[in-house]
């Protein structure tokens, strides 16, 4: 490869050909601010921000487009720069309602990091600025255009990453705006709510929709007996709200807070991973023994479904009837823990904490009520309820450990690795190959699904057949490896997908970040995790077996069935 | 066409002959790269204008997402989102008929149709619309109705001009 | 078919047109067959001579009388005098403005006399949708050479050498954009003509697509044979529905002989055009934004490098030229580069087609060799402004250029000549003002216009121009503040420098050039509340004037407010509070009583 030499500020920096002036800047430690820019994404060179000086050149130029030469003399503070740079800025604060005060993302937005950094003093254009309606009409994610800068980085990680296209760039010039076909709400489009769009929006123009306040009030509800379950992924990064560092493992912490916000049961939804282990693995092993709706495709992550119901509806069929460990941990909450426990079912408010948004919309189905009740009542992200142990002045870093409430704490190393991608497959396939070879696994580690590549295949010998599986994470590698099967490209037994990049480490609830490396610390954590645990196999779950044994029968008998089995259906994308 | 009927209300897709006309058009553009654009323009040759149901035909024949189908009709001036008038009235705003006094063209039309720019009048007749430069500045002010082009104009003419379309 | 003995020419551009032209045309056949003369006189259909205001035009061959503002009422007179006659139809020639003298030859009218005609060679002389005609006036012949005779490299290096440079605007030289696009990587390449002529008050491309589609087919094809393309595109205004069917017509044609298609003149090379229709959006003028539209998308811009040279058109290499540059080409190859730099400046070779439009007698489009001033164009071609009034400054470059006033009106237009006054060539809109004009109110209506047709993507665009058009609008509706003129001119400098693309980088010159020629006049508006050219409604206060009334009343009928009173013959006055400033009064007053 070619190298370039160029100076930086008076630095000289050598590059690769084809290196843009931002990443070279980057080499040298010097920091060019950004908006539009993200380095999971598509260029565009749209917002300006970036523009530095090259001399020779009558024109300022975009660093994040724009390749080095050699020779290049590049100036990224002149007083140019400086002033275009400002301007540009207070340009895009015209056109923004300004409430940081009362904004959700007040302290953590980069529009605000922005005008700190560029010590932007004043805005001197006091005309006309957008005026819309907000859009709640989906369950995960309110979409707000008055805040929107324009940058189109969630359009691009909505069309590039999930390849759904749910939102795009409408009208143009000062009219533009990111919005919906027709601006319709949210709910009436493709969009699956798997909130990819919130981590990468720099403003509050995307954000979760909030229902803390709806937990408060069960909190302080004398009537209602509140549980609450926390997903896998969230323990891995919770920490990083509060200043911890990236792939810090807070259960412990979590737990404690939990407690002390007011939550009268504090269970693991990694109890019903484990279930739906044992339900997937018995549906797996009867589906490859009578050779049906193969490949099998896990059902866990409420994206990928919602996904699959709107672009490949003709996949369904194979798509696990198991429902997620979620809507499992749900329905239990209301039928075999309020039995325990003497509670009556409609005094239970059932919360959970998840590092995703889909989760809301896969809580509010309409069919998500085999309780009786609202399998679920509330859905948090790990945002959310970071947001709640602030307000409630909880000094989480320094929390004291404390255990989750048997017998639905219970878990094992193969629910907590359900939030990383690869972990439901090496999950299943620790008890499905032990029942099918009806001896114990030498090793319990399937290094060939790990990783993080977009989409992963293995053969692995199950009882003598080679079992040929698949792990695809991001929607749009999802689409990637559908379309080879659908092409005949391709044949599997069992597949994993999950909706974001990385699995729920990555998903739409989480900490804002999508930096792939934030990530890899926080899969490396649910792996120390598993490690660490007494248990590593579902189907060793103490608790879990009582449960079959007091409560559920047989694995994917009647009773499972009803209650942990569901049926998806083809919905419209357009 | 009928003109009677309101293009809005006639969207039965398997009797409408339109319907299957763009179906047609979408065979004709199908293999062609990049044929979004051209199956637009034909689409609203059709139907007059863009409704929500063409688009969303429009994006599922060619396999395009919807927000990109829409991205582009509210891109393109030349796309129309609602259904126009029977005649459809522009005045060209380029420069040499700005200078001319094409303002003052615009407001004696809104005055005598009881509309604005972009608008329809209720009886369906005419929808005002302004134009980019058409070309034609030799004659300037200059303003087109459907694909009559009329130069040389001044406010007075309008109501005459107008009456001739019933 | 008997022998013919006259050729009537009937301009069929879209000036004609909307002059009536379709049924004086009909009326003419109708004339002819009555008087038994349809098999000895043919009547032809052609593309626009370039006179617009005078339409529609009739042109009689082989004497080569110029008839102007013929209607259908004077076809029986023209039939049955000159045609069946011989005697010249006096009232229906051309008068000159000033000394109202009948002039019946063409290259006898002022109009014509300073005008070279290169690009437009066949506009008005040949039937465009007739292939036969174009090939007879040596139509793809310098193809037939290019693709026989040359190699892509001769064909470059004559490009080069005749010194052309891109007509679109930004005046790049031709011969280095093929080079470049030649030497580019790629199995698959692609010519792409910019037909996308989006200038407010530019219609030269239209009026060659529309008067001579062939010159442009044929310079596409030579372009594809020296880069190594096989496939071009025309991405052409969905507005002009004329241009776009002769265009079909032409390609049609020319695939018919051959002249498209595989394997053309024998010389092994393949080239065929395809049109693409624009949506209105003037961006896509920008060339990255039209390769972006062609591909079916919103016509956004995107950053250079890499060039459409390189990286174009579905990622290949792609030569984008204007409609204009290509129908230099084939008279460049054909008879030598040394011919065509013999017209023109040094720096500027050729001729360049304006069209010719405003506050000026003769409307139309000329063609000038470079070099000439814009005194020549605006007086002795364009008939100097009408009603007597003064000029005051002429636009060029359209919505990214800028107004030159009277003292600069001997400045040569030649690209790097107007660029140093202040202006740029553009794409060749020539808008002629006179003091009715306001020049602010013109810079707001640049800036409405290049703020509504931002594309919307970059930040100093998109938010720049509406707050620039925003301080305008403040200014013209009598709101300006001190510090408004610093202001805009900030915003000026901010968004020419950052913005993405060219129509950013100079959506600010309207304003700065108004603001280095006519800045008092912002000054009045912001200080003294005053627009001294009475177009401004919010700074216009009407009055009477006494001494100068005679009481006629015509201004009382017509005010729609009753605003004003006044008994007869006696001076009128009109009620500040009740006036609307609609100026129906100016316009009625006989006297010119009424001030603003």
């Amino acid at each position: 490869m070619e190298r370039i030499k160029l100076t930086i500020d008076n630095k000289p920096v050598e590059v690769e050909a084809g290196t843009t002036i931002l990443e070279a800047a980057q080499k040298i430690g010097v920091h060019i601010p950004t908006l539009c820019y993200h380095p999971e994404l598509r260029l565009e060179g749209a917002c300006r921000i970036c523009v530095v000086e090259v001399e020779g050149l009558r024109n300022l130029v975009a660093s994040c487009v724009y390749p080095v030469a050699d020779n290049m003399v590049v100036k990224t503070n002149s007083e140019s720069v400086r002033r275009a740079r400002k301007t540009v800025l207070e340009l895009l604060i015209a056109n923004h309602p300004m409430d940081c005060l009362v904004c959700s993302r007040h302290g953590e937005c980069e529009l605000q990091d922005l005008s700190r950094q560029l010590g932007i003093r004043q805005v001197r254009f006091t005309g006309g600025k957008r005026d819309m309606a907000v859009d709640e009409s989906s369950h995960s994610i309110v979409r707000d255009p008055n805040k929107c800068v324009l940058c189109g980085r969630c359009v691009r990680v909505c069309a590039e990453t999930q390849a759904v296209s749910a939102i795009g760039v409408a009208n143009r010039g000062s009219s533009s705006i990111v919005t919906t076909p027709f601006n319709k709400g949210l709910a009436d489009g493709p969009c699956v709510g798997c909130g990819q769009c919130i981590n990468v929006c720099p403003v509050a123009a995307l954000r979760e929709k909030d229902d803390t306040e709806r937990v408060w009030g069960a909190l302080h509800d004398p009537q209602a007996h509140v549980v609450v379950q926390v997903a896998p992924a969230v323990r891995a990064a919770l920490g990083e709200e509060f200043g911890m560092r990236p792939g810090s493992l807070v259960t412990g912490k979590t737990v404690t807070a939990l407690r002390q916000l007011g939550f009268d049961q504090i269970f693991d939804t990694q109890f019903a991973a484990d279930l739906t282990i044992i339900e997937e693995g018995h549906e797996f092993i009867h589906r490859l023994k009578n050779n049906v709706n193969l490949p099998l495709i896990t059902s866990c992550s409420p994206g990928w479904v919602g996904y699959c119901e709107r672009f490949y509806p003709e996949m369904l069929p194979h798509v696990s009837t198991c429902k997620s460990p979620q809507q499992m941990f749900g329905v239990l909450a209301k039928t075999y823990y309020a039995e325990r426990a003497n509670i009556n079912p409609a005094n239970i408010f059932s919360v959970s904490v998840m590092p995703c948004t889909a989760k809301k919309s896969e809580a509010a189905r309409e069919e998500m009520q085999s309780s009786g009740y609202r399998d679920v009542d509330a859905v948090i992200t790990t945002r959310e309820l970071a947001s709640m142990i602030r307000e409630a002045g909880i000094d989480f870093a320094n929390l004291p450990d404390s255990e989750f409430e048997l017998p639905m704490g219970m878990s094992t190393g193969a629910g907590t690795i359900f939030g990383v991608t690869g972990g439901v497959m090496e999950a299943a396939l620790r008890t499905v190959a032990e029942i099918l070879d009806g001896e114990e696994l030498p090793s319990l580690e399937f290094q060939q699904v790990r990783g993080f590549a977009g989409v992963r295949e293995a053969t692995i010998r199950i009882a003598g057949q080679p079992v040929r599986i698949a792990i695809a994470n991001g929607l749009a590698h999802a689409k990637r490896l559908l379309d080879s099967i659908k092409a005949g490209e391709a044949e599997y037994h069992f597949i994993e997908i999950m909706g974001c990049p990385g699995g729920c480490i990555g998903g739409g609830g989480q900490p804002l970040s999508t930096d792939p490396e934030i990530r890899m610390h926080r899969a490396a954590a649910l792996y120390r995790q598993d490690m660490l645990k007494k248990v590593r196999k579902s189907h060793e779950n103490p608790a879990v077996k009582e449960l079959y044994r007091s409560f559920l029968g047989e694995p994917n008998g009647e009773k499972a069935h009803q209650l942990l089995h569901t049926h998806y259906q083809a919905r419209s994308r357009y | 066409m009928d003109e009677k009927k309101c293009a809005g209300c006639s969207s039965n897709t398997t009797t409408d002959p339109r319907y299957q006309e763009l179906a047609q058009v979408i065979e004709q553009y199908r293999d062609m790269e990049g044929a979004l654009i051209m199956v637009l323009h034909r689409a609203q040759e059709i139907f007059g204008y863009l409704p929500e149901d063409v688009q969303k035909i429009v994006a599922k024949e060619l396999d395009l997402p919807l927000s990109e189908v829409y991205g582009v009709t509210t891109f393109y001036s030349y796309f129309s989102l609602k259904p126009r008038g029977k005649y459809r009235i522009a005045v060209c705003l380029g420069t040499a008929c700005y200078v001319r006094g094409a303002a003052e063209l615009v407001s004696a039309i809104e005055k005598e149709l009881g509309i604005k720019v972009n608008d329809t009048t209720e009886d369906a007749r005419f929808t005002l619309e302004v134009s980019r430069c058409i070309g034609a500045c030799g004659l300037a002010p200059v303003m087109t109705i459907n694909d009559d082009v009329y130069g040389r104009l001044t406010p007075d003419k309008i109501p005459e001009i107008l009456a001739k379309y019933e | 078919m008997g022998l013919i003995r006259s050729h009537v020419l009937v301009c069929a551009g879209t000036g004609c047109v909307s002059s009536g032209c379709k049924m004086m045309q009909e009326a003419m056949q109708q004339a002819l067959e009555r008087h038994g003369l349809s098999s000895e006189i043919k009547v032809v259909e052609t593309g626009c001579f370039g006179f617009c205001k005078e339409g529609p035009i009739v042109m009689v061959y082989p004497e080569g009388t110029f008839y102007c503002q013929v209607k259908p009422e004077d076809v029986e007179e023209l039939v049955s005098e000159h045609l069946l006659k011989g005697r010249i139809v006096e009232r229906l020639l051309y008068k000159e403005p000033v000394s109202e003298r009948a002039i019946s030859l063409f290259n006898d009218i002022g109009f014509y006399q300073k005008q070279q005609r290169v690009a437009l060679r066949n506009c008005g002389k040949i039937n465009p949708e007739s292939i036969e005609e174009y090939i007879a006036r040596d139509g793809y012949q310098a193809l037939a050479k290019a693709v026989t005779q040359m190699t892509p490299t001769q064909v470059i290096e004559m490009v080069s050498e005749s010194g052309l440079r891109g007509r679109g605007g930004g005046g790049f030289p031709a011969g280095r954009k093929w080079e470049f696009a030649r030497v580019a990587q790629g199995d698959i390449k692609y010519v792409v003509c910019n037909a996308d002529e989006g200038d407010p008050g530019a219609f030269m491309d239209r009026s060659i697509l529309e008067g001579d589609p062939h010159s442009v087919v044929e310079a596409m094809a030579i372009a594809g044979y020296a880069i190594g393309a096989k496939q071009g595109y025309v991405y052409v205004r969905a507005e002009y529905p004329i241009a776009v069917e002769r265009l079909s017509i032409a390609i049609k044609q020319a695939r018919e002989l051959g002249l498209l298609g595989k394997n053309i003149f024998g010389s092994g090379f393949d080239f065929d055009l395809g049109i693409r229709l624009g949506a209105g959006a003037f961006v896509c003028g920008e060339e990255t934004a039209l390769l972006t539209s062609i591909e079916g998308h919103r016509g956004t811009p995107r950053p250079r490098p890499p060039y459409p040279a390189v990286k174009g058109l579905w990622g290949k290499p792609t030569l984008i030229n204007n409609v204009e540059t290509f129908a230099n080409i084939p008279v460049i190859i054909l008879h030598g580069p040394a011919k065509f730099k013999s017209i023109g400046t040094d720096t500027s070779p050729g001729t360049k087609v304006f069209a010719l439009a405003g506050n000026i007698n003769n409307t139309g489009l000329v063609e000038v060799p470079m070099g000439t001033t814009l005194r020549e164009i605006v007086y002795d071609i364009g008939g100097g402004i009408p009603g007597g009034k003064a000029f005051k400054a002429c636009q060029t470059g359209g919505p990214s250029g800028g107004c030159l006033p009277a003292e600069l009106l001997d400045t040569p237009v030649d690209y790097d000549s107007l660029t140093a006054a202040g202006s740029m060539m553009g794409s060749g809109g020539l808008i002629v003002m006179d003091e009715d004009n306001c020049m602010v109110d013109v810079a707001r209506f640049f800036l409405e216009f290049t703020q509504d047709e931002s594309c919307g993507k970059c930040v100093p665009c998109r938010e720049g121009t509406k707050r620039m058009l925003e301080i305008l609008e403040r200014i013209t509706n009598g709101e300006g503040v001190a510090g408004d003129i610093e202001l805009l001119e900030e915003l000026a400098e901010v968004i020419s420098r950052t913005s993405l693309c060219g129509l950013g980088q100079t959506a600010p010159n309207p304003v700065l050039a108004t603001l280095k020629f006519f800045r008092d006049e912002y000054e009045a508006h912001i200080y003294e509340k005053r627009c001294p050219a009475g177009v401004c409604q919010a700074l216009l206060s009407y009055a009477i004037v006494a001494e100068k009334c005679k009481g006629c009343g015509l201004c009382k009928k017509v005010c729609p407010v009753d605003a004003i009173s006044g008994d007869l013959r006696q001076p009128h006055t009109i009620d500040k509070d009740k006036c609307i400033k609609c100026g129906a009064c100016v316009a009625k007053c006989p006297f010119k009583a009424i001030s603003r």
